[in-house]
């Protein structure tokens, strides 16, 4: 099981979530992907876009005023 | 398993800022899953032809003038301020201080999402392209009767 680190801070719509999408593929069942997002769009959409795609989001938390990690196992 | 949503997308335009409206919400789509189609026709032939710049490609003089003047996705004019062709570039520097993905970048990851690109086989026939003037991408080159069976069921935009 590796662990997997994105930062999507400075990306906007809509390569937010295709980056996202694009490193899943690449991951393996089981492993770790922790992504760096805005708030906004990317934390409201990326999230809920994983979920609907039957991943799962073990955690978000804020690391900064704008900035937030959110852990996903693939 | 939920039948899988669909966007369809009926690209007419060969206008640089509707092509990167029509890439945009192709790979946005594709990245939550939906099966995307984009139909290409006409205009927006230009898109997906082969030689992203001008060539004198298709069949009959008049075919290649007219494919020499329109070129390839290099070539788009922005649809409105297009200043002889200059803005597109302004427009990709402005998109790429900002962060925004670019079109050759929005391209890109449509095709590496698997985004279904297909031809319009009337507007190549008056064209006289054929499909080795388009990228290898292209899955098929159809009509309407196999465009309508394709987008039956989910959404579909005209661009």
């Amino acid at each position: 099981m590796s662990r997997i680190n994105l930062d999507i801070t400075k990306d906007h719509c809509p390569m937010t979530f295709v980056k996202t999408k694009l490193q899943l593929e690449q991951m393996e069942e089981g492993d770790i992907l922790e992504i760096l997002l805005s708030k906004g769009e990317p934390l409201e959409n990326v999230p809920r876009t994983v979920t609907e795609q039957g991943f799962q989001v073990l955690e978000t938390t804020q690391v900064k005023d704008d900035i937030y990690k959110v852990v996903i196992k693939k | 398993m939920a039948e899988k949503n669909k966007l369809s997308i009926i690209c007419m335009s060969g206008d640089f800022d509707k092509a990167i409206a029509i890439f945009t919400l192709a790979s946005g789509a594709a990245a939550v899953n939906y099966e995307v189609n984009l139909f290409f026709t006409f205009w927006g032939l230009n898109n997906i032809k082969i030689n992203k710049g001008r060539a004198f490609i298709g069949k009959g003089v008049l075919a290649r003038f007219f494919n020499f003047l329109l070129g390839g996705r290099n070539n788009l004019p922005l649809s409105r301020l297009n200043f002889a062709g200059a803005s597109p570039g302004l427009m990709t520097n402005m998109m790429k201080s900002r962060n925004v993905a670019t079109l050759p970048e929005l391209f890109q990851v449509s095709i590496a999402l698997g985004v279904n690109f297909y031809a319009c086989e009337m507007a190549m026939h008056v064209l006289g392209l054929t499909r080795d003037d388009f990228i290898p991408e292209v899955k098929d080159v159809l009509g309407v009767a196999t465009f309508l069976e394709l987008s039956k069921g989910g959404q579909t935009l005209f661009i």
